[in-house]
């Protein structure tokens, strides 16, 4: 799950880069030499998507995976996320990803303000069932969702929304967040939840069960330690190469992808890979970051670097990237159909990569948007993404003698009003701390706030 | 003259200022009431000298007439000899003159400022012409953000205060209709600083005079006239009437009319309106009912999407907040000519026409859009008339010219049961300090308190307050400013 349209658009918008990447989104059929003059908008073909087989249930999944969370929204004025689900192009982009071979799509009842699975519903039934693989969750964050009638309501009405009589991967939904363990059994240990979700399984209603998760790494252990209990057919884990190695260096409560793909693979657990462009961070990158990217293979995205590694991967089952657009959609399947692995020089090349980003201050903020809505109304992604871009952008400047100064204080400012309305903005976060809870980045929100208001108070105060 | 000090309104980026700054200090009003001597004896010199240059070239209003008054005369040749010489009214004259110094020695100064001639160009301006223009700023900063640009800033229009854009409206109407078809009749009766220059300009030493052996008594000087004091049967002009435009030099071509040297030149003293100590009444603010704070917790089951945010309403406030600079709520309206160049400038949206009945028309400060930054003194080197003293960001942020006061029953650590401290966080005098106060069940939970001392009256605090639609603290207004 990935790219979103703002970061995209914005990552176009930067002058200076718009040849570059249009250079690279349009190359010709990456992968197939035989057309690589094949022009502009070079053919991507339908039959050379790579899949990757399961070893409990022998299905063939594609190695691209469709994330339903980040759905395109029909645009509005406001700009504001606030429009409905622009189901004709969720259609048009399911349509057009079946046909070019992929064949696992990744929802949950709490996407997309709850609206995620009925758009993925009603764009898949118009396929023949056995064409796909529907992924959904247990979302029951919510304490008043904890009781067993409450979650199974929420199995049933998935089911309902989706248009299906039965779920090819279910998954217990971002176990190790809040407090670890003691959320983690009130969710489905006390209740009786995994024993139901087991006992679906047998009855055919689930054919793979599996969990997602952030956090306590305790909590990934643990269901691991009872692997041969509980059989999972599969596990979804956050992995990119920034979070390869340096994901406890991010944030001492995650965990480093290399330990959770280890010990999943030492089990013969196939990996689900979900954020692999950390919600397009890894493609809206610091100038001169981006720049190395496309200097060693001009003729690929930015975005390529980071599906590829995960694909490069044997241990990875399908890499999710929720698309919202077509553009998004067609230079993935560059990347994947087919996958052109990785060689040992380009895994040590993105490991020196991912140490120069470790060097830029951002917010390693994936605009998920499970912290929001904030209830007293701000706009916590937009603000992080707004401060992300400057930082990437170079318009942070804290010394009011730098000639830079002004230029980048006037960027920031403006640029701040326009991204994230007035009274959305972090001087408004009071820090009552409900949204650090739902965060699967473990980003301490509130804190995070304080310092970029106090970082806006410093330019405002300061004229050069 | 009209387009400078019309840019001065329109300018909210506060850059005009520094240059054009002078042609709103250099009214006669506003500097007669910030007692700008240099200023006041400058046009009561050049007035002596050439009669009301002031009224044809300084004065904005006089200057909208005239413009009106030629669009006018473009209509025909018949419409442009309009004119005739008329009496003049003397009696309303000095009547308004009168019940005007009367209104500013009273303290009465807004219903003063309805007929002043600067300031109800101001409002014309700030409340007209200003928000057209901020919506065409608005068009260029939605194509500047498509093109990464960071020329243009997108900037709040809204209605700050329905009786003075009425008044403004009303005032236009009438000036255009008046002027459209009786030229200057507004400056030569009603308007109180044409009166007290017209009284001036009687001696002036320099005047256009009628050489009656030249004049062929065609009478085209005085249907040309639009302050109708040319008397061609008389071979007189009502100095006091004449704005000194010259049109009747120009239209005159046998040569009769011409600008003349006068022996006779004295000086009666002008005085203008005074200051008095009558005690002006608080008064109440629109206020709000007093609506219960919005639920704000609410169970989060799905991802995304934004909470409803509540306007904030403006609370009660027993007594009125004026800006740094203002001295005093008594100093500042009874100086203020209601002009509402502050209210036009101030980028935070905190100034704004006060709708009380005493001080209809000049400004108030309110914390519902904004609060007033502590880096900004905006208002204070724009104000012409003196009623906000110009003041170093240092000096503001040591003038207290207001105090907060909590309101427990609204605050969310109480109605809600979350930490918050968002007023202490904010405070920039550091006068909000968090305590842990005991709660009935027995847990501890820490409240906001204020040191009245300490606090400059900003409002920070009742801006950033997450309480809706009434903030949980609130700044009250000082009647007199201090500084620590």
């Amino acid at each position: 799950m990935s790219k979103k349209t703002i970061s995209r658009r914005t990552f176009f918008k930067t002058a200076g880069l718009a040849g570059l990447a249009s250079a690279g989104l349009t190359a010709a059929c990456v992968g197939r030499k035989d057309s690589a003059d094949a022009g502009a908008s070079g053919e991507i073909p339908t039959d050379a998507m790579t899949y990757r087989q399961s070893p409990s249930t022998g299905d063939r999944v594609s190695l691209l995976g469709f994330g339903m969370m980040r759905l395109p929204l029909v645009p509005n004025d406001k700009d504001d996320q606030s429009g409905d689900i622009d189901q004709e192009l969720v259609n048009e982009l399911v349509d057009y990803a079946l046909a070019h071979g992929v064949n696992y799509f990744d929802t949950s009842p709490a996407y997309c303000k709850g609206r995620s699975e009925t758009a993925t519903g009603i764009a898949l039934s118009r396929h023949p069932r056995d064409k796909y693989y529907i992924a959904t969750k247990l979302s029951n964050f919510d304490p008043s969702t904890w009781s067993r009638e409450a979650s199974i309501a929420m199995y049933r009405e998935s089911m309902r929304c989706l248009q299906v009589d039965y779920i090819d991967y279910m998954l217990l939904h971002a176990v190790g967040m809040g407090n670890g363990m003691e959320e983690f059994r009130a969710r489905y240990i006390d209740n009786g939840m995994l024993d139901f979700l087991l006992e679906e399984r047998r009855a055919g209603r689930i054919r793979n069960l599996g969990f997602s998760y952030h956090g306590d790494v305790k909590v990934f252990d643990y269901l691991l330690e009872h692997h041969d209990e509980y059989k999972w057919d599969f596990v979804q884990i956050q992995l990119n190469y920034l979070d390869w190695s340096y994901a406890k260096e991010i944030n001492p409560i995650n965990t480093n992808a290399e330990y959770l793909y280890g010990e999943l693979t030492r089990r013969g657990i196939p990996a689900v890979v979900m954020e692999p462009l950390l919600g397009g961070r890894l493609s809206a990158l610091p100038d001169n970051i981006v720049t190395r990217l496309q200097q060693r293979e001009p003729q690929r995205s930015v975005a390529s670097w980071a599906f590829r590694f995960a694909g490069s991967l044997p241990g990875v089952y399908t890499v999710l990237s929720g698309m919202t657009c077509m553009e998004h959609l067609q230079d993935n399947l560059r990347s994947f159909a087919p996958l052109q692995p990785l060689t040992d020089e380009d895994f040590a090349f993105l490991e020196a990569t991912a140490e120069l980003i470790m060097q830029f201050e951002t917010i390693h903020c994936n605009d998920c948007k499970y912290c929001m809505p904030c209830p007293y109304g701000l706009d916590i992604p937009a603000i992080f993404t707004h401060y992300n871009k400057c930082i990437n952008e170079g318009n942070i400047a804290t010394d009011t003698r730098d000639p830079d100064y002004a230029r980048a204080r006037r960027a920031f400012l403006v640029g701040y009003d326009r991204s994230v309305p007035k009274l959305r903005q972090a001087s408004h976060c009071i820090g009552c701390g409900e949204c650090v809870r739902h965060c699967p980045q473990n980003i301490r929100i509130p804190a995070e706030m304080r310092r970029i208001d106090a970082y806006v108070e410093r330019l405002k105060t300061r004229p050069s | 003259m009209l387009l400078s000090v019309t840019a001065l309104f329109l300018d909210f980026t506060g850059t005009l200022h520094a240059w054009l700054g002078w042609t709103a200090r250099v009214q006669f009003l506003p500097a007669v009431m910030a007692v700008n001597v240099a200023v006041v004896l400058a046009l009561v010199a050049v007035t002596l000298l050439a009669g009301r240059v002031y009224c044809s070239v300084v004065c904005p209003l006089g200057v909208m007439q005239d413009v009106v008054s030629w669009l006018s005369g473009r209509v025909s040749r018949k419409r442009r000899y309009r004119f005739s010489y008329t009496r003049g009214h003397s009696v309303v004259r000095y009547a308004v003159l009168a019940l005007f110094v009367i209104a500013m020695v009273a303290g009465i100064g807004s219903a003063a400022a309805l007929i002043a001639p600067y300031s109800a160009y101001g409002r014309i301006a700030a409340n007209l012409l200003a928000p057209l223009w901020r919506l065409g700023n608005n068009v260029a900063a939605y194509f500047a953000e498509r093109m990464d640009s960071y020329a243009f800033y997108e900037v709040d229009v809204w209605l700050r205060s329905a009786a003075s854009l009425a008044v403004a409206l009303l005032t236009l109407a009438v000036l255009g209709v008046l002027a459209w078809r009786k030229g200057r009749l507004y400056c030569n009766t009603v308007c109180p600083v044409g009166t007290v220059l017209g009284l001036l300009s009687r001696y002036a030493l320099f005047r256009p005079s009628i050489d009656e052996s030249r004049c062929v008594g065609c009478g085209l000087c005085a249907r040309r006239c639009k302050a109708s004091c040319i008397d061609p049967k008389a071979h007189t002009i009502d100095m006091s009437r004449c704005v000194a435009c010259m049109d009747c030099i120009d239209e005159c071509s046998h040569g009769a009319i011409s600008l003349r040297r006068t022996r006779r030149a004295a000086a009666p003293e002008a005085a203008a309106a005074a200051q008095a100590d009558t005690s002006r009444r608080n008064f109440l603010l629109t206020a709000a009912a007093m609506t219960a704070v919005a639920a704000h917790s609410r169970s989060k089951r799905v991802d995304g999407g934004l909470a409803v945010i509540e306007d904030k309403q403006a609370p009660r406030r027993s007594a009125p907040i004026v800006p740094a600079g203002a001295l005093s709520a008594r100093h500042f309206y009874q100086h203020c000519t209601a002009c509402q160049l502050c209210v036009s400038v101030c980028p935070n949206d905190v100034l704004r026409p006060s709708d009380g009945i005493a001080t209809l028309l000049q400004p108030m400060m309110s914390y519902e859009r904004g609060y007033c930054r502590p880096e900004c003194t905006r208002c204070s080197t724009v104000c012409p008339s003196g009623a906000i003293r110009p003041v170093t960001p240092e000096q503001k942020s040591s003038t207290r010219i207001g105090y907060a006061v909590w309101l427990r029953d609204n605050c969310v650590i109480i109605s809600d049961g979350v930490h918050c401290g968002n007023c202490a966080r904010h405070c920039p005098s550091g006068a909000i300090n968090m305590v842990s106060e005991t709660a009935p069940d027995g847990s501890s939970r820490r409240i906001p308190v204020v040191n009245v001392e300490r606090c400059i009256g900003c409002g920070a605090c009742e801006n950033l307050c997450p309480a809706r639609p009434l903030s949980a603290i609130y700044v009250e207004g000082r009647s007199v400013h201090s500084t620590y």
